[in-house]
């Protein structure tokens, strides 16, 4: 069976300076990983690199999406192919009605599917229902996307988009980051009930507190841009009172 | 009659003095207006066009843009007026009262003036001058800065226009929307000129469209002289979408009165060169002037937006908003100048001038300026010029929406800032309607 992401010796550059440094990773289909690590480990750069944001520069390795070359395709094209990050911090976008951008994306990842596009008051009705699901104000749909709102708002949103989208690899950015117990419970409750034995997905995360909540299957400590540890569920335990330090002499 | 001084070098302005000797005795007027006429050319004459040394034309060097002068437009005939039918489509089915003017000259035939609200009245400039009315109403008098070039010379060659008057206190419900249209293939120089009365009280929508032939290098020059009484209430809308080739000067007056609402949006989509100035005086106390504007710019067009503000009577507000998108080789040019007088205590002024650039050759300049003589006011300025974000960008292909899509969207969301503050819901959708058009021909 084909691994829904299969991450070989990964290297990447930003600004000239190497954060990834052979990393190697295998999401199965059904799976959710979590990816541990010390601040400056590369976290937020792998998940940037499997996104398409401009500025990285692959150095070595490949990335497999359902066996297709990942760094073959524009950021638009992984996302159609399934692929999500949720951002650990989404952009404010002055100007663009959350339910606009909404149906920009659904109907651009369709079209390129070769889909049909989905009519405006489906679309309201899917919305709605999934607003209502995760606690978000109906409102919030019509004000410009993420402006002004509050950090809870901003990553129930990324949740709303994931749950709309459907996509089959969710990689989550410090989803907890910024988000009090309320908001995380609301946020991890919304995660949770997208999983599914097609999907997979990666739990990017400083602290354990977030896999309390969705739990994962295997648990990777990723330090000075590679994979030094992986194990179950308790691994993530285990750090939190260990903390970090035993791997940054692996850095080194 | 003095002969013109040595000042007129150029072809342009050598032809002008050509024109103006062989139009003169046919253009419309008694005496008292063929004076004044030949009084604003010697005027002109005296300093010529305006050019990039003086500091209003500094970006809009017309001495250099306008290499000859092209014949006056005759008076429109059966064939300008059939050509005519369709102008201001652009805003078309949305039931505005349409007037249409045609090569410089108002056409009641073709114009809408069927069942006129009460305190409405529509009057043709010609008819006007011919009855020895001024060039300009008193009222401005005391809005324009001395001689100023473009006005002056549109008074010398002025062939007509609308005059329009709204009696204290009505309410005109319907818009009107002034149809300018330039006709025919071989180019031609159009001088028109439009003036509103707004009684105290009285409330109104203005919308011009200005059009033309594709690739004929015809020259427009329109005067809009608005006096908004006290308490009154005007909407203005001005879309230029001239022809590819065309140079376009306009020049908007403004007197407003105590209490009053003036809300003006310029929005810029055709014209080779496209200037145009502001002259706006708060004259009354208590006011609130909203002037923005949106110029959608490719190939090698040049537009300028120039305005100059003055708040003349305490307690007024102003806000300005004025938004570029230039792509190709094209040039945008925005100044501001906010003056409040000593009497304008409590003056709250605020400008914002943004410009897009999308391309390695587009320019923008812009240059706000405040000139400020009472000490109990709130002014502000900014400008910014910059190119899409790359991040937003990123955001959204991330989400599946293709990079031309997304750069589409982020220039909507910047121009529409500038269409939110319309009014009327079925202008906002046409003026999106173009930018989306605009959008769409620039990733062909």
């Amino acid at each position: 069976m084909t691994a829904l992401l299969e991450i070989r010796d990964l290297k990447a550059e930003v600004a000239g300076r190497q954060i990834l440094n052979g990393l190697s990773l295998t999401v199965n289909k059904g799976e959710i990983h979590a990816i541990m690590g010390p601040n400056g480990a590369g976290k937020s750069t792998l998940s940037y690199v499997l996104a398409g944001k401009p500025g990285y520069e692959i150095t070595g390795g490949e990335v497999l999406l359902n066996g297709e070359d990942l760094f073959a395709m524009a950021a638009d094209e992984r996302a159609a192919k399934g692929l999500f990050l949720a951002f650990q911090y989404p952009l404010e976008i002055p100007g663009v009605a959350t339910l606009t951008f909404l149906r920009a994306a659904l109907n651009a990842q369709r079209r390129k599917r070769g889909e049909e596009e989905l009519s405006s008051p489906d679309l309201m009705k899917r919305v709605r229902e999934l607003s209502k699901k995760l606690g978000i104000d109906p409102d919030m749909l019509r004000r410009p996307l993420n402006v002004g709102f509050s950090g809870g708002e901003k990553k129930r949103n990324e949740t709303l988009q994931m749950a709309l989208l459907e996509p089959l690899l969710c990689v989550l950015d410090e989803t907890d980051s910024g988000l009090d117990i309320d908001a995380l419970k609301v946020v991890a409750n919304g995660v949770n009930q997208l999983r599914a034995p097609e999907r997979g997905m990666i739990v990017i995360t400083h602290y354990q507190r977030l896999l309390d909540y969705i739990v994962p299957d295997v648990v990777h400590v990723l330090a000075a841009g590679r994979i030094v540890e992986t194990g179950g569920k308790d691994l993530a335990l285990q750090l939190e009172a260990t903390g970090y330090a035993q791997y940054q002499g692996e850095a080194a | 009659m003095n002969a013109p001084v040595a000042a007129l070098k150029t072809e342009a302005e050598q032809g002008l003095a050509t024109a103006f000797a062989a139009a003169a005795p046919g253009l419309p007027g008694g005496a008292a207006v063929a004076a004044a006429r030949a009084a604003a050319f010697d005027a002109f004459a005296q300093a010529g066009l305006p050019h990039r040394r003086l500091e209003a034309w500094k970006y809009t060097d017309l001495r250099r843009l306008m290499r000859d002068a092209k014949p006056l437009a005759p008076p429109p005939e059966a064939a300008a007026k059939a050509e005519a039918a369709t102008a201001g489509a652009v805003i078309a089915g949305l039931g505005f009262r349409r007037l249409v003017v045609v090569d410089g000259v108002f056409a009641p035939d073709l114009s809408d003036l069927a069942d006129l609200e009460p305190g409405l009245a529509i009057a043709s400039l010609a008819d006007q001058l011919a009855a020895d009315a001024p060039l300009l109403p008193a009222a401005f008098a005391d809005v324009l800065p001395a001689a100023e070039p473009a006005v002056t010379l549109n008074g010398a060659l002025v062939r007509g226009g609308v005059v329009l008057t709204v009696a204290p206190g009505a309410v005109v419900a319907r818009p009107l929307h002034l149809a300018f249209i330039t006709t025919g293939t071989a180019p031609v120089a159009v001088y028109s000129r439009s003036l509103l009365t707004l009684g105290a009280g009285a409330k109104l929508s203005l919308i011009e469209t200005h059009e033309g032939p594709e690739g004929v290098d015809y020259q427009v020059s329109a005067v809009l002289g608005l006096d908004v009484g006290d308490g009154a209430s005007l909407d203005h809308v001005k879309i230029t979408r001239e022809g590819s080739a065309a140079l376009h000067v306009a020049s908007l007056i403004a007197s407003v009165g105590a209490a009053a609402t003036l809300t003006t949006c310029g929005f810029t989509l055709g014209g080779a060169v496209v200037r145009n100035q502001a002259f706006v005086r708060l004259k009354g106390a208590g006011t609130n002037a909203t002037l923005s504007g949106v110029s959608l710019l490719a190939g090698r067009q040049h537009a300028d937006a120039t305005l100059m503000l003055t708040h003349a009577a305490p307690g007024s507000t102003s806000r300005e908003v004025f938004k570029a998108v230039v792509d190709g080789a094209a040039r945008a040019a925005f100044q501001g100048k906010i003056a409040v007088e000593q009497a304008a205590q409590q003056t709250d002024a605020r400008m914002m001038a943004r410009a897009l650039l999308l391309s390695e050759e587009a320019e923008a300049y812009s240059k706000p300026e405040l000139e400020i003589f009472a000490d109990d006011v709130q002014c502000g300025h900014g400008a910014t010029t910059g190119t899409l974000d790359d991040q937003l960008k990123f955001y959204l292909m991330a989400r599946g929406i293709p990079a031309k899509e997304a750069e589409a969207l982020l220039i909507q969301a910047f121009v529409g800032e500038v269409i939110d503050g319309i009014a009327q819901e079925g202008l906002r959708e046409a003026l999106t309607a173009a930018t989306v058009a605009w959008l769409e021909a620039r990733d062909a």
